[in-house]
């Protein structure tokens, strides 16, 4: 900085690292909380549609597959939204 | 026993090769037998800031294939009796490294070594993975940068599960090297800290190495950084191996240095 840039410039400087901080916090945690999941999720929840389309016409994105870890005890949650009935 | 560190980041160009040239160099001047291995098969680069380019004749694939043995593949570095270099393949094939065949080597190679530092080209591809497999410590290179960090991040679940340690219920110690830090910028907001980075990725720093010409100087010359002992990033790089060795050093170059009055006024650097 020089003696011009000295008055030219006094205004305050942004902060923009406490914004890529901010949103590495958040991607990361996202992130490991995929990496937790076991491999084998995926492939579950492709075998659920797959039996499921046997009887039922539905969609890929209608079936949801979550495994929420709390301390002494997994839970499988399988959300599948039907269509409706004509 | 000796001990097997990989040098990885996960994104490219933020000083894999600079800090296995400086970390193996400084290992080797402390008395340890020492050799870096290159895992970059396809862009063999450890040799140009190694200075030693010039004097391969074998590499990492043909020492695997069986074409050459150790001792016509290792380049020993003309600074130290104590440092060998293994440089990659630049073949195009990216099948060359096998397992099996990196295992082989590294195996002979804990015959007559203390420390192998492994050089892990960017990616989370082949080599990459066989860098770090058999790994017993890592350092993860870090720039301040939210793409780098983001990466570094990945690197560290990978290391934790997919490692030969990590297969077997063990855990590979992880050091964070945060480079191409700039005090004055992490001052004035515009970059992360050190302790933002700690608090994201939570591994123990080994170091920080400030943005610095020495680098660029250096490997122009193909000298490791480390050789300039007069350089803020040569000094960072010195106590960064000393912690690796289990010295506790304090942490330097993390504040902007105070400028003169008149190097105020005038713009000097």
């Amino acid at each position: 900085m020089s003696l011009f840039d000295y008055f030219r410039d006094r205004k305050k400087p942004a902060k923009t690292a406490s914004v890529a901080k901010e949103r590495l916090q958040i991607i990361v945690a996202h992130e490991r909380g995929q990496r937790s999941q076991p491999d084998y999720l995926p492939q579950l929840q492709q075998e659920i549609i797959d039996v499921i389309s046997k009887y039922v016409q539905i969609d890929r994105d209608q079936v949801h597959v979550a495994l929420d870890n709390q301390s002494d005890c997994s839970i499988l949650e399988l959300n599948i939204t039907l269509p409706e009935r004509p | 026993m000796a001990k097997i560190i990989v040098i990885t980041s996960g994104k490219g160009g933020v000083g894999k090769t600079t800090t296995s040239a400086a970390i193996g160099t400084g290992l080797a001047l402390r008395g340890f037998k020492t050799v870096i291995v290159d895992f970059d098969v396809g862009l063999r680069n450890l040799d140009l800031i190694m200075g030693c380019e010039r004097r391969v004749v074998y590499d990492f694939v043909n020492l695997i294939n069986g074409d050459s043995n150790l001792n016509q593949t290792l380049i020993k570095d003309k600074r130290s009796d104590n440092l060998y270099i293994l440089p990659a393949s630049q073949t195009r094939d990216k099948d060359a490294l096998t397992q099996d065949g990196v295992e082989k080597v590294l195996e002979e190679l804990k015959l007559t070594f203390d420390y192998i530092v492994c050089d892990s080209p960017a990616g989370i591809e082949k080599g990459a993975h066989l860098a770090m497999y058999f790994a017993d410590e890592a350092i993860v290179v870090t720039n301040p940068e939210v793409s780098s960090v983001r990466d570094s991040d990945r690197m560290l679940g990978l290391l934790s599960s997919k490692s030969r340690r990590a297969e077997s219920g063990e855990r590979i110690k992880e050091h964070l090297l945060l480079t191409r830090y700039n005090p004055v910028r992490a001052d004035l907001g515009e970059m992360l800290t050190v302790s933002d980075v700690e608090d994201i990725l939570s591994i123990p720093l080994l170091g920080v190495i400030p943005e610095s010409q020495a680098v660029l100087k250096a490997s122009n010359q193909g000298v490791p950084v480390i050789m300039d002992e007069l350089s803020d990033a040569g000094q960072a790089y010195g106590d960064a191996v000393d912690r690796l060795l289990g010295e506790t050093i304090p942490h330097r170059f993390l504040e902007a240095q105070k400028k003169s009055l008149l190097q105020r006024l005038f713009g000097g650097r």
